[in-house]
């Protein structure tokens, strides 16, 4: 990754300190921020340029990228983004859909509203453009090295095909495509997402076989049909992303057949509690040690009790000493019942529960 | 005098006071769900105004020669400081809009334009003066461990300077301030880990630092051949930012009718108890919006002790209920204009600069249970905290 110029140049890091000394506690970019939002460097922002549709349910979000970010992502990441809604952010991810490096400084993302989904229907159908969001870096290991295995087979389902996107064009355009075979998956045409760009791609190109499947027809692709799909589905390096059922079921074929490791898998959908879900495994940071606990036991009591140096005031909710972002899941508030799962939202463990298994980060 | 049992002073059945507690739990429970885009509207439109104050103030005082122009840049400045101690850092560490999800205004990683660090604070403020309220012997916030404001702290010749040491706090408040959590009586005692206090006074010295070069070096040099005209303004808008502050916190739980307690009513509290302690221990004052705005909405302290994490911009709001509340069962509702809440502070300031015996009148509502006063050595060690913050792991 290029450092910003700033890091680049010893003077312009000698004027940001003098800035700071200037506008110590706060930074530069709080005062910047206030003419240009996207000055802010404390926090990486973006601009909506385009919501540009896709199918009835998904759109392409092409977002300007404030300063600080850097353009050279790896085709197959995903990028954070946090959006306002009546006072609160939301934080989600979303596979980049772009190329890297693309003319014009956008990045995009293509999201698909679900049912249940408040935020993902108001990216695809709420978000004006100049809306200015907040944007976390990108991440994620669901990528293809350079140069690419001589052989793939990618195996889509729904809204996976965001970052299969990127990889596709990504390839294309450097011309390093190689003998591919994609099994995309959805509901009928008209909720297939960059159905048309596919079938152009495989014309013009002799080594992308693309095979789209209706499921509302067709069933869904089992994995016992996969040599159906791809006989020499054992020859190919694999990349999976997807409904949680599908991988999981892809993921168990490819183990039975010793295959494990050359299957990658992007998994984004998060297990979300139903609301009636108590208790659960809770884990104490991200590779950090684990505990069941039932639904009346606070993730405070319980990371004492697993051995965890917890931090803690009050116990009763007021001070905020315990606070901790959660990383995944969802916890109930003891005091009022309700329930907080948003990535990266802080809750006070001396008065939640684990609603369903989580993952603090500490 | 201190009382031991909130239930006995107000004289409320225990089915009194659980009624009261799911009272109070409801009234946080409507401001909760109805929290959104007005009140991220409120506090944006408070921050652009705090740095703008903040910025115009500096840019005056590039003619800080002119005295007209440094009397305008100290008062734009001061007012900015005033602002962003208050309604923007006080209430954003004690996590009033942590709710919003947006990590530049978070407890979390709020840093305020004070000496004191922000860590140190939410631990000898958000923890232990809301938690021990007015608990004597816990909750250091009653005379900061220089001033006796309580009859049933002992009386020492030392407390005949009180008045000079009052006006001396108010002056250097943010100092004051800094060393709030390093616990002078813990060290005095001995019983402060060494490892704790090294680490405490390199934050502070390390705050202070900064705070001191941007204010009294960075800025006065970029004035050139005005340095010590800009430096002037600079000290004099933090000296009236102290003074008013000191006064303002001063008003929030000393006026008469603000009690204060002993530490047997710690022992198995519940929580509707512990809104009690927090009703009868605090005080309010009365003003107009501008006065609100600027003291951080701590006129409605006793509304804060109640909910100290949920958005300022709503304690007027609910205040109507709590007074309702105080009402309905007969509790004190300690109030008043700003002169008279101070005005009573710093009489007992002075009065309790002597001893009890050459004063005959006691601010607090009588009790008839007179107890004997502790001495130190029997009071309980205060409730030790596990975790980082006496862990070795931070130290």
């Amino acid at each position: 990754m290029t450092a910003p110029l700033i890091e680049r140049s010893a003077a312009l890091r000698r004027l940001r300190q003098l800035g700071k000394a200037m506008t110590t506690p706060l930074s530069p970019h709080d005062y910047l921020a206030l003419i240009n939002p996207l000055w802010s460097q404390r926090e990486l922002r973006g601009r909506i340029d385009q919501v540009v549709p896709e199918t009835e349910r998904a759109a392409t979000l092409v977002i300007r990228p404030g300063w600080g970010w850097s353009f050279d992502h790896a085709p197959g990441q995903y990028i954070g983004i946090g959006v306002e809604m009546d006072g609160r952010f939301h934080w989600r991810s979303y596979s980049l859909s772009s190329v890297p490096l693309v003319e014009g400084k956008t990045v995009s993302i293509t999201v698909k509203a679900m049912p249940e989904g408040f935020l993902s229907d108001h990216l695809v159908n709420g978000l004006a453009p100049g809306t200015i969001v907040r944007l976390a870096a990108p991440q994620g290991d669901f990528i293809v090295p350079d140069p690419p295995p001589a052989k793939m087979l990618m195996l889509v389902g729904g809204s996976g095909i965001t970052p299969i996107m990127s990889i596709l064009r990504t390839l294309e355009r450097r011309g390093t495509l190689p003998d591919v075979v994609l099994a995309y998956s959805a509901l009928h045409e008209a909720d297939m997402m960059f159905h048309d760009e596919l079938r152009e791609l495989a014309e013009r190109t002799d080594s992308l076989h693309f095979v789209p499947r209706f499921t509302e027809d067709e069933g869904m692709l089992t994995a016992d049909r996969l040599v159906e799909v791809s006989p020499d589905w054992q020859e190919r390096e694999a990349w999976a992303c997807g409904p949680g059922p599908m991988l999981d079921a892809f993921s168990a074929h490819y183990e039975a057949h010793g295959l494990l490791d050359h299957l990658h898998v992007e998994r984004f959908t998060l297990a979300k509690a139903d609301g009636t879900a108590s208790g659960g495994t809770v884990t104490f940071g991200v590779g950090g040690p684990s505990v069941e606990v039932d639904g009346a036991t606070t993730l405070l009591e319980a990371g004492e009790k697993a051995g965890v140096n917890m931090l803690f005031g009050c116990r009763m909710g007021i001070c905020h000493t315990c606070d901790a972002p959660l990383a995944s899941g969802t916890v109930r508030d003891l005091r009022s019942g309700a329930e907080h799962g948003e990535p990266n939202e802080y809750i006070q463990t001396c008065v939640s529960v684990a609603a369903g298994d989580c993952t603090l980060t500490l | 005098m201190a009382y031991a049992d909130v239930r006995e002073y107000t004289h409320l059945t225990d089915d009194e006071v659980d009624a009261i507690g799911a009272e109070l739990d409801q009234i946080r429970a409507e401001i909760e769900a109805s929290r959104g885009q007005a009140d991220r509207d409120y506090i944006l439109r408070i921050i652009t105004l705090q740095r703008r104050l903040a910025a115009a103030g500096r840019i005056t005082l590039f003619a800080s020669f002119f005295p007209p122009a440094w009397l305008l840049g100290t008062a734009l400045l001061g007012s900015a400081k005033i602002l962003e101690n208050m309604e923007l850092g006080h209430n954003a560490m004690h996590g009033q809009w942590d709710w919003m999800n947006d990590p530049e205004i978070h407890s979390s990683n709020w840093e305020w334009d004070t000496t004191q660090p922000a860590e140190q604070w939410k631990h000898s403020h958000n923890y232990i003066h809301h938690q021990f309220t007015n608990v004597l012997g816990h909750d250091n916030d009653v005379g900061y461990g220089i001033l006796r404001m309580s009859r049933d702290q002992k009386w020492h010749p030392v407390n005949l300077g009180q008045p000079i040491y009052n006006a001396l706090l108010a002056l250097f408040f943010e100092y004051g301030v800094a060393l709030h959590d390093l616990d002078i009586e813990a060290i005095r005692k001995g019983e402060k880990d060494p490892k704790l206090l090294i680490k405490q006074l390199r934050q502070i010295r390390g705050k202070v630092g900064r705070q001191a070069l941007k204010d009294y070096v960075m800025y006065p040099a970029l004035t050139g051949p005005f340095f010590l005209s800009t430096l002037t303004a600079n000290f004099t808008a933090n000296i009236i930012r102290n003074v008013w502050t000191h006064g303002i916190i001063f008003c929030g739980h000393f006026p008469d009718g603000a009690v204060h307690f002993t530490e047997e009513e710690l022992e198995d509290e519940t929580r509707a108890e512990w809104y009690l302690r927090q009703m009868l221990g605090s005080a309010n004052f009365e003003g107009g919006k501008l006065l609100h705005v600027m003291s951080g909405q701590l006129g409605y302290q006793i509304e804060h002790h109640l909910f100290p994490d949920l958005p300022s911009n709503r304690y007027a709001q609910i205040s109507v209920k709590v007074k309702d509340i105080c009402q309905r069962y007969d509790i004190p509702y300690t109030t008043g204009p700003l002169y008279r809440q101070y005005g009573q502070t710093l009489r007992t300031i002075l009065k309790l600069s002597l001893p009890n015996r050459r004063t005959t009148d006691n601010p607090a509502p009588e009790s008839a249970r007179k107890r004997r006063r502790l001495e130190d050595s029997e009071r309980p060690v205060r409730r030790s905290e596990l975790g980082k913050w006496s862990g070795a792991a931070s130290v």
